[in-house]
């Protein structure tokens, strides 16, 4: 980003991918030496990793900000506090705010409050459609030409539902060399939907939300993308229909990626029996068969990345009964965690594995150029520092967002994120954030 | 018993305990000059009604002065949402004004859930103990629906088990069918479900019950059945393609009524849409019990208020 002030540190006994212990020496945000034991110059500050697995910096391509106009939730200085302490370095930041961010003007303001803060490279997701009403196509030329440089288009919340609207989005896209990133949900299917459609949600009486509902438009988008020639983002895959869909797609060379959340990794509707709407997320909990396919696909690179789809609501809006409650859950402090459990302690994902669904492909799909690089010279001192033998209970009231609305309450998991470095920064340390901005 | 929320609540012995205690409280009325028993004399029942309803809030507040309570009834209209106070609010207010039952109807599935929740987690910080009735919650529940149910059917054919027990109509959207598949199987029925695919729950075939799309094939082995309502606006949705095809389908007509075994009752929880669901001259044949199902409904009541505020007896 345009924050160049790079620092210079000493990062020692660090295991890059859990390999060997090796000191990284760091000069105005660079790698410009690695080897064990390194001399400490006079003038830099260290680091003592303690054995801590290096990775590149998280990057996440699902976050709610929150921030402009829903500061009761979160902000973009308390998000960034939570990406720090989560091991991101980059975030991007979904439009659905108030006013939407659907001109240069909403998407400029919102890179500038990121960089004020300077925790975590915010990058705002531009809205495919004004207002994200699904009519008009938003001006994505001129916010991908602003400062704020949009890589990335989502009208997530809601589906771009109109297939011609989609067809030109995709089109439109392609000469811009951008993502359009689908929210994917039929919402004819999904008419008052409060729960995964299935046993659970039948014996409590909420109405289903069909998987097909995901599949469907999945499968459409896909064609839509292959004759467009277009680079389709599909978010939170949450079901094991749609990740044949993926898989067909991605064998006809169609430009697809796809991600998964870490709650439709680890958790299923049976959370739903007590209607406690911490539990209530779009698209919703599904079932133990659906969590099972969601990381072999992962683990297998069906399904891409991780995204957090951190969302954060003030008690208010969950403090409700079930069908008032706002759907959605906090994401960037326990992502990380849930990825150690789902995935790497089962066997499916070594630490390069985490490396790629947590940084290297994220920012391969934005198109990030300084992140989810190599650990190696001459690249960007930007990582996560993972303690991989660390656990720890999980307590809303003691995350860093605004709002508290984990559904990972109480749970204990595994691995912290011992640090996280951008550019050189120690930007979050043991779970402490780093105060005020480096000076340029 | 702390609250009655749902029939999954209730094992076999409870729902028997509180039958049994609804008929003790139907003979003791029976030979009364003054239809009042002193059994809750100044405790307070406060009924909750975000949906309109007649006979349940009716019968409710029949139930409690009965039985010498004070029953308030307020009726709440519209949701939490964007309307002023939050469900959460007005149910730790009926709370702290020191209400000892709160009866609530809420179109949101498990609203009576979450009241209790909130109050039992206040109760720890307050030390008052106030008791939650679901009387319906969206299209999870009505507890209070299914007891009577089987009151009348205990009454009408000597028992409940080992009896088949046909329900027929929008099970999808019934909070009365999610409450009678699993009361009449904790009790021992076999229960036959009849709809059409379209008005039927995902995942229904791990529901205690057998489904079968044809009702006239069911009727000759029914012990009684229950026909659903069907609200109007289900077929917008696309749930069926008329009133009349559903009343050629599912309706209980004088000719399928005739297919009927001579001891089988016919039921209907109410309101009816005579001529769609039930042929009127069903409605009000011998076999019908659909006004004894109202009146065993305040007996049900008041037992389920008598156990929840005065404990149930040995």
């Amino acid at each position: 980003m345009t924050d160049r002030s790079g620092t210079d540190l000493l990062i020692t006994n660090a295991r890059p991918y859990g390999e060997d212990a090796v000191d990284l020496l760091v000069r105005d945000g660079v790698v410009t030496d690695i080897g064990a034991g390194l001399d400490r110059p006079a003038d830099v500050e260290v680091l003592d990793a303690e054995g801590a697995v290096l990775l590149p910096g998280f990057v996440d391509l699902h976050t709610h900000l929150r921030e402009p106009g829903g500061e009761e939730s979160e902000t973009i200085e308390t998000g960034s506090r939570a990406a720090a302490r989560g091991g991101y370095t980059a975030v991007f930041a979904m439009p659905n705010t108030d006013p939407v961010a659907d001109t240069a003007v909403v998407v400029e303001h919102v890179r500038r409050r990121g960089e004020e803060v300077g925790l975590v490279d915010v990058h705002p997701v531009g809205a495919v459609t004004v207002g994200l009403e699904g009519a008009k196509m938003a001006e994505l030329g001129t916010m991908a030409r602003s400062r704020a440089r949009v890589r990335m288009f989502s009208d997530d919340g809601r589906c771009v539902h109109d297939p011609v609207i989609m067809r030109r989005a995709l089109e439109y896209a392609s000469a811009l060399d951008v993502v359009i990133a689908q929210h994917a949900e039929d919402h004819r299917l999904t008419t008052g939907a409060q729960a995964h459609e299935g046993v659970v949600a039948s014996q409590l009486g909420l109405t289903g939300w069909p998987a097909t509902a995901e599949e469907t438009i999945v499968a459409r988008d896909c064609a839509l993308a292959r004759e467009a020639g277009a680079a389709l983002h599909v978010c939170h895959v949450s079901s094991l229909r749609t990740i044949e869909v993926l898989r067909a797609a991605k064998a006809q060379g169609v430009r697809v990626s796809a991600e998964v959340t870490p709650h439709h990794l680890l958790l299923t509707d049976a959370a739903l029996t007590g209607y406690d709407p911490v539990n209530k997320v779009n698209p919703p909990l599904r079932t133990g068969e659906d969590t099972k396919a969601m990381r072999a696909a992962l683990a297998e690179g069906v399904i891409d990345v991780v995204g957090t789809d951190h969302a954060p609501h003030a008690a208010q809006y969950k403090d409700t009964e079930w069908a008032a409650a706002r759907p959605g859950m906090l994401g960037l402090e326990t992502a990380l965690s849930v990825v150690v459990h789902t995935m790497v302690e089962p066997g499916l994902l070594d630490w390069r594995g985490v490396a790629r669904v947590l940084s290297e492909r994220p920012a391969e799909i934005a198109g990030l150029p300084d992140q989810g690089r190599p650990v190696a010279v001459g690249e960007p001192a930007t990582f996560a520092l993972v303690d991989p033998d660390g656990a720890w209970t999980v307590r809303g009231a003691a995350l860093a967002s605004r709002a508290s609305n984990t559904p990972f309450e109480g749970m204990r998991l595994p691995a912290t994120v011992a640090a996280t470095v951008l550019r050189g920064r120690v930007t979050s340390r043991n779970g402490s954030v780093a105060e005020g901005k480096a000076q340029a | 018993m702390k609250h009655l929320l749902s029939v999954t609540d209730l094992d076999a012995a409870a729902a028997t305990g509180l039958l049994d205690t609804a008929d003790r409280l139907k003979q003791a009325l029976l030979g009364r000059e003054v239809r009042k028993l002193p059994t809750l004399r100044g405790r307070t029942v406060i009924t909750m009604f975000y949906e309109n309803s007649t006979r349940t809030r009716v019968s409710f507040e029949a139930a409690g002065k009965w039985m010498s309570a004070d029953t308030i009834n307020v009726s709440a209209s519209g949701s939490s949402v964007g309307k002023g106070e939050s469900l959460r609010d007005t149910a730790l207010t009926l709370s702290a004004v020191g209400a000892d039952c709160v009866v609530v109807r809420h179109p949101a599935s498990g609203a009576a859930h979450r009241l209790a929740g909130w109050i039992d987690r206040d109760a720890e910080k307050t030390g008052t103990h106030t008791s939650i009735v679901n009387a319906g919650d969206g299209t999870h529940e009505h507890p209070t629906q299914a007891l009577l149910d089987a009151a009348t059917l205990r009454d009408r054919l000597g028992g409940v088990a080992g009896r088949r027990i046909g329900i027929v109509g929008d099970v999808l959207h019934s909070r009365v069918a999610r409450s009678n598949v699993f009361l009449l199987a904790t009790l021992g029925a076999e229960v036959v479900v009849v709809a059409p695919p379209t008005l039927l729950p995902v995942g229904i075939e791990q529901w205690p019950c057998r489904v079968s799309p044809d009702l006239d094939a069911e009727l000759p082995a029914l012990d009684a059945v229950m026909m659903l309502r069907v609200q109007a606006e289900r077929m917008h949705g696309a749930f069926f393609p008329s009133a009349r095809e559903y009343a050629i389908g599912y309706g209980l007509s004088d000719e399928r009524a005739r297919l009927l075994p001579g001891h089988a009752v016919v039921m209907h929880p109410g309101p009816m849409v005579r001529g769609m669901e039930i042929a009127p001259a069903v409605a009000d044949s011998p076999s019908s019990a659909i006004l004894a199902q109202v009146s065993n409904g305040v007996h049900v009541r008041m037992a389920v208020l008598y156990h929840l505020l005065a404990g149930a007896p040995e």
